[in-house]
């Protein structure tokens, strides 16, 4: 039986997120086990070119819905452009990003389906799908499966599926699809970019910072500076510069634990673990984090970690490929200024 | 104005859970209020101080799950109410949004409803986009700040966390929002509150109650839960004679090792 495969590709004012293109990938791999072909499909302002572009990651068809007050992503509107276009799909993969997440629930409800989220890998067993999908943050893997509601939508985790490296000889036109699009609901009114920073769920590295970068007894904050908290939270920040120099050294994205997140180091966005982000690249490197179950349960997949701490019997060391008991004060700087040598040399 | 906080019953984090005949356990670990929605409570109440109004906590769940609308209590919501019936055991998130969002329109007149960013249990992340669907309401999820709220103009505005950035919202009521930890810092119950709860009386309804007319089948099954394979690692410690020393050889090893 030939499946016509849907890929949604989440995109940002017309730029596609890396996972878009892995989700293809992965609609290519199922598209050889069952049969059938990928639709790529794209819903926005100014998306046709990255419709276009779907042909060269192996889409067979692409779709696009236009529509100039789409320019803000709302997901009670797209959902509504969506849905007829999905009203005979079988199967709907999704990117699975901050705003795909809320599209895909609305869309279960509008089409009377549902969602199967977070997926890490797909096994077909004749005509079953069965999804994997981390639960516990990773501590549990669930194996679901949507039996009989259609379509069936997956969203995908970020760096589980490989993308397929672009074939630029692979071209074609994309369908505009006619769409009627509700009035907004809601008002964008400002955004505030997160500027020069790598995302930490795309990143292929990243450096954290844990509670012990406020341990340098050596470093003194400025004697205005008085109150205790304040006090800590300057060395932490010094610490946190050493953290960042490693990560732009890198070309990685900063972490951090809940720890340090809750002691005020740094922003929740940072938040690596149970509470915050769960992440898996291809290298970790934790910094006087030691390793709390619940800060595991965020990097655990991660496939290459590595740890500087100065208790040698702290947790993390279990999960190491490489581990360094020193003070990171003293070891990180070496470490970055090694690299850059390596690097440029 | 009339505020409902979603609540959810789960194992602590801490907790070491394992799989025992294909079913999830979580040993002697206690369960908790999500501590997600632990942030959700707390911007329910602080609503509450600002314009005036009551909080009503809801969950649907076992009977257990009376234990965290009572910590909703004693942090300072005004009532609760459990979501509890035989046709609700097994239910995915599309049955729980369905219940959710009749149980709001039993209430009545509700202008704000609640929820953490997901469970840390089965963390699917989607009952509140699916009960904002349900309801017809405007979804602001990832609230990271209210910025302004008018009860009387019927209107709010929020900071939304996306990847790319910070988003300001301004959204008619009533609405549905969804927070993250930054928002706020959630309360510790007072003495006075944990007797206020202790006392309470927390009524159950179930599918008669919320009028739902046809039993609803779950979309998703689970067909089996696995523990992830142990990985096998062992830590090279990296030697040397001073802290930096090791810090030169830890880049050595990761670039021989193709690591970098």
């Amino acid at each position: 039986m030939a499946h016509r495969i849907y890929v949604y590709l989440d995109h940002n004012q017309g730029a596609a997120l890396p996972v878009s293109w892995e989700a293809i990938g992965a609609a290519r791999q199922l598209a050889e086990q069952l049969g059938g072909e990928v639709v790529a499909i794209v819903v926005g302002s100014q998306v046709e070119a990255l419709a276009n572009l779907a042909f060269a990651y192996g889409a067979g068809t692409s779709l696009y819905i236009e529509d100039a007050s789409l320019a803000h992503f709302e997901p009670e509107r797209v959902a509504a452009a969506l849905a007829p276009a999905l009203a005979d799909a079988e199967l709907l993969l999704m990117p699975d990003t901050s705003r795909t997440r809320d599209l895909a629930g609305m869309l279960a409800v509008d089409l009377e389906t549902a969602v199967a989220p977070d997926v890490t890998e797909f096994q077909v067993e004749g005509e079953r799908l069965l999804a994997t999908r981390p639960i516990y943050a990773g501590k549990l893997l669930a194996h679901v499966e949507i039996p009989a509601a259609r379509p069936a939508i997956f969203t995908l985790r970020s760096r589980a599926f490989t993308a397929p490296a672009p074939d630029e000889s692979a071209q074609g036109q994309a369908e505009r699809l006619a769409a009627d699009v509700p009035a907004a609901l809601t008002e964008v009114l400002g955004v505030r970019q997160a500027e020069g920073q790598v995302s930490l769920t795309d990143a292929a590295i990243i450096v954290s910072g844990g509670r012990g970068m406020a341990n340098n007894p050596a470093l003194q904050p400025p004697a205005e500076i008085t109150d205790d908290k304040e006090r800590e939270i300057w060395r932490a920040h010094q610490g946190f510069k050493l953290v960042g120099d490693l990560a732009s050294a890198l070309g990685a994205a900063v972490g951090a634990s809940r720890a340090a997140v809750d002691a005020g180091y740094v922003p929740y966005a940072n938040q690596v673990g149970q509470t915050g982000k769960v992440v898996s690249p291809d290298l970790y490197i934790a910094c006087g984090i030691s390793g709390a179950i619940q800060h595991l349960a965020g990097m655990r997949t991660a496939k290459i970690i590595v740890a500087i701490n100065t208790d040698p019997d702290a947790p993390i060391f279990k999960l190491c490929r490489f581990g360094v008991v020193g003070d990171l004060y003293e070891v990180l700087p070496a470490l970055t200024e090694a690299l850059e040598e390596k690097l440029e040399g | 104005m009339k505020i409902v906080v979603c609540v959810k019953q789960t194992p602590d984090t801490a907790a070491t859970v394992t799989v025992e005949d294909g079913r999830v356990s979580w040993g002697d670990s206690p369960l908790v209020l999500n501590p997600w929605d632990e942030y959700a409570v707390e911007e329910a109440i602080k609503t509450k101080e600002a314009h005036g109004g009551t909080v009503t906590a809801i969950s649907l769940g076992p009977e257990r799950a009376q234990e965290v609308l009572k910590q909703a209590l004693a942090m300072g919501a005004d009532e609760a109410v459990l979501i509890h019936d035989q046709a609700f055991e097994g239910a995915d998130v599309g049955v729980v949004s369905v219940a959710l969002a009749m149980a709001v329109g039993k209430i009545g007149e509700v202008d704000l409803v609640f929820f953490g960013r997901a469970s840390v249990d089965s963390a699917a992340g989607l009952t509140f986009a699916q009960t904002a669907r349900h309801l017809g309401w405007p979804l602001l999820s990832q609230v990271a700040a209210i910025e302004e709220l008018d009860p009387s103009a019927g209107k709010l505005q929020v900071v939304r966390l996306l990847q790319e950035g910070r988003q300001i919202v301004g959204s008619p009521l009533p609405a549905v929002v969804s927070v993250v930890k930054e928002i706020n810092e959630p309360r510790y119950p007072s003495f006075m509150g944990i007797r206020k709860a202790s006392k309470a009386e927390i009524p159950s309804w179930g599918a008669t109650e919320l009028g739902l007319e046809a039993a609803l089948e779950p979309r998703v099954i689970w067909p089996s839960i696995t523990q992830p394979a142990k990985v096998e690692t062992t830590c090279e410690f990296i030697d040397g004679e001073s802290a930096a020393e090791k810090g030169r050889r830890l880049a050595q090893r990761l670039i021989e090792e193709k690591v970098i």
